[in-house]
Formats: structure tokens, sequence, C-alpha cells
């Protein structure tokens, strides 16, 4: 398993690493206009529980960039697909489907990463310190492998990039500014509250959140992260199946 | 060697493959000859494991496609109809990315990228881009990365497709060399000519089903050795002689425009299925 996912993760590394010096503005573009709209311009003078705005926005916008990112790697796939057939080539290779997902999942973890250190480094310029302690870490980790996972499964079931692109315009975007990423879920009525507990993203942001100003986060959080990302990834293992005609 | 036994394939309501029945022995050059749409590269897909069978049997040197997939997809070597290369990656990048999918060692996938390069005579193109390759060198590429784990069966569907007649020579003179170090080639194509050119034996696929298969000598014998061709309103006749005389004498006899050739694959193949190889 471990040459077949190796094998699919380098060949991502090496087109990210060509692509590297492209993505990196890019990276910067969303979190920096939100740190300068929402932090600097509209949340000057707001502090909420002890932090001013911009310390609580900045670990929503990791929690947000690294579920992003992690999910952008289905385009990746879905290019590789539709318009190299390169997809083929790895199916014809002895490489089992679960090695196939391990690898891109890995690769779409390593693109979150990175983008989030982007964001701390901007953060950093924003004067905005966070405590990078193995907790933030670990949360950063479960939701990059979940969004991850379920980049892989959701581009096995589309038929084009069209489709690809309707899946972010109705999950990723929804829950980017519903997850806790801006206002706390406080703010909402109490029936949303229930319903938004529910996204994966509002336990990231939470659980980075709170890793970030140097406490231990909710297990149950990273419980829940870790078991859906599991199950995202079985039913990727299953989709990359499935999409064998 | 490859088999197939009572290979079936449907699509939804559309039977693609129909009671499919064939051996390649080791080192053969089997042509799989078809119009669009015959199934010819349904074929392919499921010797290679990309596309599921219905039913039936299918096996790469004894190993079951659909039950040992990762030991029979290690048996070959597959060139699609397609280019499937990383565009924004060198030569060498997509083949050590195709190395390391079938377990190379580092050294040893190194050394066969070196033979390899030099052998499709692309060895001063190693760093170059393959969105900056002409499409005779990507398809050159892919025939070398196809070859790169040293597979004993070698897949070629359409590999000469949209070149030009020069480029489709040097490819063809590159399949008969790999033949001829052992390799079974099993290649799809609808150029007449080219499987007349390379292969030992050829199947004729009409909608799903294999019409005859035998080697391109006897099946052009059984038409005779002269074609008269005679352009009509809307159709073309075409007479069939086993000795240029006869063709001479009736061309004489009938006083129209007659073009006269060699029988080729094309005619054997629209005497048993009443359709061109389009």
């Amino acid at each position: 398993m471990i040459y077949g996912a190796s094998a699919v993760y380098y060949r991502e590394l090496l087109i990210l690493r060509r692509r590297l010096t492209r993505l990196i503005p890019s990276w910067c573009v969303s979190p920096l206009l939100y740190l300068i709209a929402f932090g600097f311009a509209m949340g000057k003078h707001v502090t909420l529980d002890g932090h001013t705005y911009m310390e609580f926005l900045l670990p929503g916008i990791i929690a947000m960039t690294s579920m992003t990112q992690a999910f952008a790697i289905s385009s990746e796939i879905n290019i590789a697909r539709f318009y190299w057939n390169i997809f083929e080539e790895i199916q014809a290779a002895p490489v089992s489907d679960i090695s196939y997902v391990a690898g891109e999942v890995l690769a779409g973890m390593t693109r979150a990463f990175l983008a989030i250190l982007v964001v701390l480094v901007l953060g950093f310029l924003f004067g905005v310190v966070l405590s990078l302690n193995p907790w933030f870490w670990l949360a950063i980790l479960l939701n990059s492998f979940l969004f991850a996972s379920l980049a892989v499964g959701i581009a096995m079931l589309v038929k084009s990039h069209a489709d690809q692109s309707l899946m972010t315009s109705f999950v990723i975007t929804p829950m980017a500014f519903l997850g806790g990423t801006f206002f706390p879920l406080e703010n909402f009525p109490e029936w949303a509250q229930k319903i938004i507990y529910f996204l994966p993203l509002t336990h990231a942001a939470t659980a980075i959140r709170t890793a970030a100003f140097g406490n231990r986060p909710s297990f149950v959080s990273l419980m829940i992260l870790a078991v859906i990302g599991l199950l995202f990834f079985c039913l990727s293992v299953w989709c990359v199946r499935k999409a064998k005609d | 060697m490859i088999r197939i036994e009572h290979l079936n394939k449907t699509y939804k309501t559309v039977q693609a493959l129909k009671d499919v029945n064939l051996e390649v022995k080791q080192g053969e050059l089997f042509a799989f000859l078809g119009p669009n749409g015959a199934g010819k590269t349904t074929t392919i897909r499921i010797l290679t494991g990309l596309t599921r069978l219905s039913s039936g049997r299918v096996s790469l040197n004894g190993f079951d496609v659909g039950n040992r997939s990762i030991e029979s997809r290690r048996q070959c070597g597959l060139v699609p109809q397609s280019i499937n290369l990383d565009r924004e990656l060198s030569v060498f990048e997509n083949l050590t990315i195709h190395g390391k999918l079938f377990r190379m060692d580092r050294q040893e996938r190194n050394k066969r990228i070196d033979e390899l390069l030099d052998y499709v005579e692309m060895s001063d193109r190693k760093e170059t881009l393959v969105k900056n390759l002409s499409g005779g060198l990507k398809r050159r590429l892919m025939i070398a990365r196809a070859l790169l784990h040293s597979p004993s069966i070698l897949f070629l569907d359409e590999p000469t497709v949209g070149l030009d007649a020069a480029i489709r020579r040097k490819i063809w003179a590159l399949i008969r060399k790999i033949q001829q170090h052992g390799t079974t080639i099993f290649l799809t194509t609808h150029y007449i000519e080219e499987a007349e050119f390379l292969a030992d034996r050829v199947a004729f696929l009409d909608k799903g089903s294999i019409v005859v298969v035998d080697t391109p000598e006897a099946l052009m014998n059984q038409m005779g050795v002269w074609a008269l061709d005679r352009l009509k309103e809307d159709d073309m006749e075409t007479h069939y002689f086993n000795d240029r005389k006869e063709a001479n004498d009736y061309i004489a006899a009938h006083k129209d425009s007659f073009t006269l050739r060699r029988v080729n694959l094309e005619d054997a193949f629209l005497a048993l299925t009443g359709k061109k190889v389009k």
C-alpha cells in the first residue's frame, strides 16, 4: 500500500512544486481580504472573550483555509481525470484503490498545511501571534484529512468539472461562512446553532481557536473530526472502485 | 499470453461486447480491427483492468484480470488512445512516476529510463516539459513509459491515430522492434495498412462480436489478388480477380472508368461485415 500511495503522492508533489510560485500569491488573496475587511476595518474595536477580533478571526481563517485547500485536491484530480486522462495511468498500474486515496489525501493535506503557513505569516504581519501547540496542529491535521478525503470521493462522483464547482458552491462556501469562522456560534438563533453543530468545520474552527488561545480543545470535537474523516476516507475508496465503468 | 473466454460487456442497455473468445500467444503481434464503436477500446480497457467486465473470464499470463487485478496489471503496459501524460512535468518526471507506480527501485528505474529514452530516440529530451513535445514525440514517450517496467504484454490502443504518415511509419518500426524482443503486442487500429504491415494475426470486430480471426495473408487470399474499383453514382463497386490479365480483360469489356489495385484487408473486412473500417 505504501509504495502505491507514495507514488501518487510524489506525482502530486511534483505538480505542486511546479506551481508553487503561482499558488503562494493565490493563497494570500482571500485571507488578506478577510483580515483587512473584517479584522482591520470592521472589527477594529471589537473584543470577544477578552481577545481582539483579529485574534478571534485568524484561527477561523486557518480552519477555513485548511478546509478549502484540502478540498482543492478534488479540482486537481478532476483535471487529471477529465482533461488529461492521467487517472487511467494510475488505474492501469498495480496500485490498490486505498493506496490511491491515501496518496491523494496526503497531497491535499500537504497543500492545506502549506497554505496555513502562508496565513500564519500574514497574521504575524498583522500583529497576531497564536499559540502553535501540538493541539493546534492536531486539529488542523484532522480537519485537512477530513476535507481531503471528502474531496477524493466527490472527485470520483462528479461527471464533469462544472459539477465540481457546484459542489464547492453548495457545500464548501456555506460551511466556510457558517462554521464559526467569522463570528461566534452563540450569535446564531438556538435552532440554527443545533444545525451548525453538525458541520465539521464548526468543530474544526472551535478546536483550532481553543488551541490557538493556549487551551486544550474539546475531545468530542477532535473525535467528531477523526470519525467523520475516517468515514469519508472509506467512502472515497468505495467511490474510486465505483469510478470504473 | 492473453486469454479471453465468453467475454460480455453491457453499458446500461447497450451490449458493447458479445461472447468474445480469443487467445493471443506469447510474442505474437495481434491486431484488433474494426470500425469506430465496434468494441476495440472496451476490450483493451477490460484487459488492462480499467473497465469491469459484465460476464466471462479474462486472464493475462494466467492471472485473472478480475480476481487478481494487481498481479495482472503488473504483466502489461498500456498505451491508450488519448495522450495521458502530465503536461506540466518533464519527460524524466513522467517516467519516474510510472516507475514508482510499478514499484521499481531508484537505481533500476533510472537505468531503464536512460535505456528506453535511447530506444525511442529521445535521450536529448529527458528534461523537456511534455507540453513542449510534438504529437509524435508524445506517442513515443507513452510507448517508452508503457515499457518501463518491462511488461511481457503491451497494449496499444490506436497508437498512431492523428499522426502524419512519416511519424506513423517511425512508430511502426518501433512496434516491430519491441516485438522482436519477445513482447506480446495487442494492437487496436482502424488503419488497415497498420494491421497489414504489423500483425501476425488479425481479428475483425463488428458490433461487439468477433467476425473472424486469421493471418492478414489468409484473409486477403480469400478475396483474390487484384481488386477493380468502379465508381458508381453514389457507391463503389469492387470486383476481385486472382490474375491481373483477368482484371484487364474485364476493364476492356466494360469501357468504363476503373481503378486497379492489390487486394487489402479492408476488402476482406467489407466482404465479411458489409461495411468499411472507418
